[in-house]
């Protein structure tokens, strides 16, 4: 267990957790301004990855430059997100919360199989980007990872800067804050809420798409499995929390490697060490690293 | 409330639209495959291989049931590679739809429970690809199920075979193993294979898992190459593969790659391309080495499907096979009878070679193949007697 194989394992979980992160965020933005789980954001996600394979094969003959097909699938998914907010979320908006649980469930299961449909069979992600592997002193760490990171990173920071900087932003967390009044301020919730899950689902359709260039095969059940992760992720850092949900992402990547890395330790504990962890965390710090409690007005 | 008999009358018209000609009288068949899931291929080599078998043998009349000829017919049921559909398929298609016999499911994490419900309900069950020894024997009591049989060998027997292989041809003394903890094919294979390792000299440096559905190996990968071993065993089907192996070249391992048999679907160099090169893996047949039959039925299949079968579509040929003929045999559609009939098959000429059940077993005594994935081909190694 040397020096170089610690470094080894801590870009594994960079990797990993700029994934995790950026799906997270979608799970929490949508919930802080309006307190529901989005269901339907893993399968959001899984959809990025099919949309950048349906947009690099069918312009087979333009080699299209990575970010250039990035931005294209953020903005096709983001329109998608804020579609199922239009169709299915806001109609129930008055309504009991597990009707809205319900309904984002359903659309998941809809969007899951109507992929089924289309891509029975599991699909190669086409390469539009040519990894370099660079070895240094027994670490090796590839522009693809670098990629990834570096791209999960700049859209962290440019969705901070947003919620923190811009007048959109603060709209956002003024309804997150009270959602009752703020209409009564001159703000359009409507659009602020459609905003909200257009960015939301943008940066999971870029998550799904950086995977998909990570894990080079894709199918319609990949969205399930990394999904219900990502929520766990978002819910660890605090459901709601912009910044919880980042540093949840990167705790839950961090986590699970961790488990598979120890050494005498075999691999097949990882699930049951990572998620005994959390399930500790949850019990010390119930409302996750950075959630607060709702106050409780007398 | 009010909709209620407008309801009511389209309900009672859909279901009398239902009640249309009866179907002419045939054999039903019941086919559980994988269609979709992690797996297709191997549930679309499956569906081709019978279509195929039930388009040629019903060509010739069908059956002969109690004198006269009977056509037959396949239910197909899709157990999406998931072990609860496999069994919901096998219980929908022996207790509801009342097929004679079931074939399939091919993936062990599906057959196994599959054989639990055909052996209860006293149904035959042949499984073409499944090779994780519990399919066919009680793991609690260890006796052999009644009812289930398989066309192909079992895993230890393609555990010794591979760990022979990577001794001897390969001359490796390290090796290491990542598999899925969760799929019993995979599962039984590693451990088998470690058992028989260990057991003839060699020495397994590390015996890594992940689960079905992840895509990230990186961590795992990271561990075995610190262990260096010189051959690392995948036992892992062929969705699978090609990520492991691509994250392994791009940390650095150089460590020759051997595969079981779950990895014998052509997709995989469809997915894995240049990374899958050089690896070698166990099969159950090799259309460089056919017999005529073989040849017959790989020409067969290329004419009505446009590819080569792989080993999924010729041990689903011969599983329709040894059924037509048991059958036959029993000349009456009689579950019972047709599993006595089957038990009791002499010597079956196949597609993968000639079979029979020892009895009292539900295994056939069957050769393996090793080949190598070279130049985008499957390339014929050596063969590997019992």
């Amino acid at each position: 267990m040397d020096f170089a194989y610690i470094v080894q394992q801590a870009i594994n979980a960079l990797q990993l957790g700029s994934i995790y992160a950026l799906i997270a965020l979608g799970y929490s933005m949508v919930y802080g301004v309006l307190v529901m789980i989005n269901f339907a954001h893993g399968d959001l996600f899984m959809l990025g990855a099919f949309l950048c394979f349906l947009i690099v094969s069918s312009l087979a003959a333009f080699t299209l430059p990575f970010f250039l097909v990035l931005l294209l699938v953020m903005v096709g998914i983001g329109l998608l997100g804020a579609l199922i907010e239009r169709l299915a979320y806001r109609p129930l908006r008055g309504g009991p919360r597990v009707s809205a649980i319900i309904t984002a469930l359903g659309c998941g299961l809809v969007i899951a199989n109507l992929t089924l449909v289309r891509f029975p069979y599991p699909q190669p992600m086409p390469q539009l980007f040519t990894s370099v592997s660079y070895h240094v002193y027994g670490v090796t760490i590839t522009s693809l990872q670098i990629l990834i990171i570096g791209v999960a990173v700049v859209l962290m920071l440019g969705l901070d800067f947003l919620i923190r900087k811009t007048s959109y932003g603060m709209a956002m967390r003024a309804i997150s804050f009270d959602v009752k009044t703020v209409p009564l301020m001159g703000i359009p919730v409507n659009r602020i809420i459609t905003l909200t899950f257009f960015i939301g689902a943008g940066l999971g359709g870029a998550a799904g798409m950086l995977y998909g260039t990570a894990y080079p095969v894709i199918a319609p059940s990949m969205g399930i499995l990394v999904g219900w992760k990502a929520f766990i992720a978002a819910v660890i850092g605090g459901i709601g929390s912009i910044r919880g949900a980042v540093l949840g992402g990167f705790f839950l990547g961090a986590v699970e490697v961790t488990a598979v890395s120890l050494p005498n330790v075999p691999s097949t504990y990882r699930d049951l060490i990572s998620y005994s962890l959390l399930l500790i965390i949850l019990i010390f710090k119930p409302h996750g690293f950075l959630g607060k409690a709702p106050n409780q007005k007398v | 409330m009010k909709y209620l008999p407008l309801l009511a009358a389209v309900v009672s018209v859909a279901g009398l639209i239902g009640c249309g000609e009866k179907a002419p009288p045939s054999v039903k068949i019941g086919l559980n495959a994988e269609l979709t899931g992690e797996m297709p291929a191997v549930g679309a080599s499956s569906k081709n291989a019978a279509e195929l078998f039930v388009e040629q043998l019903n060509a010739s009349g069908g059956l002969t049931i109690d004198g006269a000829k009977m056509p037959i017919s396949l239910n197909v049921g899709d157990n999406g590679a998931k072990a609860d559909q496999a069994a919901a398929i096998a219980q929908r298609l022996i207790s509801q739809d009342e097929v004679l016999a079931m074939i399939g499911p091919n993936a062990s994490t599906c057959a196994i429970p599959a054989s639990e419900i055909a052996e209860s309900l006293k149904c035959t069950m042949i499984s073409p690809w499944s090779t994780n020894p519990k399919t066919t024997v009680d793991a609690t009591t260890g006796k052999s199920k009644d009812y289930v049989f398989r066309a192909c060998f079992i895993d230890t027997f393609q555990a010794r075979v591979l760990a022979k292989f990577v001794l001897g041809t390969l001359n490796a003394k390290t090796s290491a193993v990542l598999y899925d903890v969760a799929s019993e094919a995979p599962n039984g294979q590693a451990t088998l294979f470690k058992e028989v390792f260990e057991k003839n000299g060699g020495q397994v440096v590390g015996f890594e898992t992940y689960t079905t559905g992840d895509r990230d190996f990186s961590a795992q990968l990271t561990k075995i190459k610190a262990a260096n071993p010189e051959v690392i065993f995948l036992p892992a089907y062929y969705g699978d593969v090609p990520l492991i192996i691509e994250q392994a070249r791009r940390l650095g391992i150089t460590a020759q790659f051997v595969g079981s048999d779950a990895w014998s679907s052509p997709d995989i160099i469809k997915l894995g391309g240049a990374n899958v090169e050089g690896a070698y893996f166990c099969n159950h047949y090799s259309t460089q080495i056919a017999t005529p039959i073989a040849e017959k039925f790989v020409a067969d299949y290329k004419a009505k499907y446009g590819q080569e079968p792989d080993d999924v579509a010729a041990l689903t040929f011969d599983s329709m096979g040894l059924l037509a003929q048991a059958i036959n045999a029993a000349g009456k559609v009689d579950r019972q009878a047709v599993r006595d009939a089957l038990a009791a098959i002499p010597k079956y000429d196949g597609v993968t070679g000639t079979m029979q059940f020892e009895p009292g077993s539900g295994d056939p005594i069957k050769s393996a193949v090793i080949l190598q994935i070279k130049d985008g081909k499957f390339v014929w190694v050596a063969n590997a007697q019992p």
